[in-house]
């Protein structure tokens, strides 16, 4: 059924990592800010919001061109980072990864907010009278209660990394094996004649991911619930 | 000899709380009607509300002394805390619930003393549940094992039966009872029933609007009886 060339397992092979490396990546910041949304009151915490949910609102393309004055080699974070710690995004699988992460991190942070707003603050008291100091509390009893909100932004983010285009391709432009990902390529594809077959084994090999993702989303959403709140 | 000596103000929307007692060895029941303020002095004792001003100590040991700035975080009072509705963990089995204590403060195993208290609240074929299947009888009874387990310098009880029907009450009772006599343990009972108190208090401290109005042994139960009646 997927008689794919060697060209289009690599775009799939690329979306699949610059996927699960934007997710990874995005989590513990997804966890850490959205704790900050809805447990603590701070100046800026409305700036903080914005800024989260930016990359929802703007189109796409203003994110990438934005990501790449300052990621680029030439702006100020990118500069920064080659210079001290070697990493260059510009042009490569990791900005896409990067504008990937950005793009799906307002979707992860909505489900992990909402489950840690939803927490009953008094069993953490109640952890706190048994001897677990507020790490401890947080890694015991917050987390693990808020856990389907983790999986469910996740999921969300996967999802959202897997199907990213504007930014990406703005951000890192197209190249075959380097940034070309799944969507960048259907797109390529569409644009030379004959490229019709290949771009329909793309879209429908697209349709399948999604699925799978939706299906394990669901399947590990229910049983973290069983879990932890029983049946 | 005193355990625990509480002086203790704060300001609770309208209530005034200024609240001072001792209590020694055996069980102490907080005793007065809903909104004496009664949650609110165990919630001080246990640090898990601030109070304004004045001071707590337990076993010579300051655990609060607003003039000296001394606050100790909850985690290290080592004070084992049965809530009103139990608060056991959801996301874990009863067991794990029971052992949460010993593994928060890195202690070693000590089957003895997990067997000793399971026997002795009887709650040794609920360990594998969770705490959604349990009855709201067995939920109480492996609250106490669990602020026992943490082997507390005192334990406050904070009406553990208000939430239980008279069947379950009574099932639950005698247990408490027991663990008086058996545990060692100073013991800070809250309650606004007398016949509850009855059974488990060896002293009584009166709330009633944020003020001690009279402290002493079962014999202040007795106006209380007939206060209920009116």
């Amino acid at each position: 059924m997927f008689d794919l060339s060697p060209a289009e397992w690599t775009a799939v092979e690329l979306s699949l990592r610059v996927s699960i490396v934007a997710t990874a990546f995005a989590v513990p910041f997804g966890i850490a800010i959205g704790w900050l949304l809805a447990r603590k009151n701070f100046w800026g915490k409305t700036v903080l919001d914005g800024l989260v949910h930016l990359p929802l609102v703007l189109p796409p393309v203003v994110t990438g061109y934005l990501l790449l004055i300052s990621f680029g080699r030439r702006g100020p974070i990118g500069e920064f980072l080659y210079d001290y710690f070697g990493i260059v995004f510009s042009f490569r699988w990791t900005g896409a990864a990067l504008s990937c992460g950005v793009m799906g991190f307002p979707l992860m942070i909505r489900p992990i907010r909402l489950a840690l707003e939803a927490i009953d603050r008094r069993l953490e008291d109640a952890a706190a009278t048994l001897g677990a100091n507020n790490v401890l509390v947080f890694f015991t009893v917050t987390l693990p209660l808020a856990l389907p909100g983790v999986i469910a932004g996740v999921v969300l983010c996967f999802a959202r990394a897997l199907g990213e285009f504007g930014a990406t391709i703005t951000f890192v432009s197209n190249i075959p094996g380097e940034t070309q990902t799944i969507s960048a390529a259907i797109y390529t594809l569409t644009q030379v004649p004959g490229g019709d077959a290949a771009a329909g084994r793309l879209v429908l090999l697209s349709i399948v991911l999604a699925f799978a993702a939706l299906f394990a989303s669901e399947w590990l959403g229910r049983r973290a619930t069983i879990r932890f709140h029983g049946e | 000899m005193t355990v625990l000596a509480v002086d203790v103000e704060k300001k609770l929307g309208a209530l005034q709380l200024s609240v001072r007692f001792e209590a020694a060895g055996g069980a102490t029941a907080l005793f007065g009607p809903s909104g004496a303020g009664k949650t609110s002095v165990v919630n001080m004792i246990a640090g898990l509300l601030t109070p304004d001003r004045g001071s707590v100590a337990l076993d010579g040991t300051t655990l609060f002394d607003a003039a000296a700035g001394i606050n100790m975080p909850p985690h290290l009072r080592r004070i084992g805390y049965v809530f009103q509705e139990g608060r056991l963990f959801p996301h874990l089995s009863v067991r794990q619930n029971l052992d949460y204590g010993r593994r928060m403060s890195r202690r070693p195993r000590d089957a003895g003393a997990f067997e000793r208290i399971v026997t002795l609240l009887d709650i040794g074929h609920l360990l594998e549940r969770r705490p959604r299947m349990l009855s709201g009888g067995e939920r109480q009874r492996v609250a106490v094992g669990r602020a026992l387990l943490m082997r507390p310098r005192l334990l406050l009880l904070d009406e553990p039966l208000a939430s239980l029907d008279a069947g379950h009450k009574r099932e639950i009772l005698p247990y408490l009872v027991r663990l008086r006599d058996d545990a060692a343990i100073p013991i800070v009972y809250v309650s606004h029933m007398p016949a509850e108190v009855r059974r488990i208090a060896t002293t009584v401290v009166r709330l009633d609007a944020g003020r001690v109005v009279a402290a002493g042994g079962l014999e202040l139960l007795a106006n209380a009886d007939a206060d209920a009646l009116e």
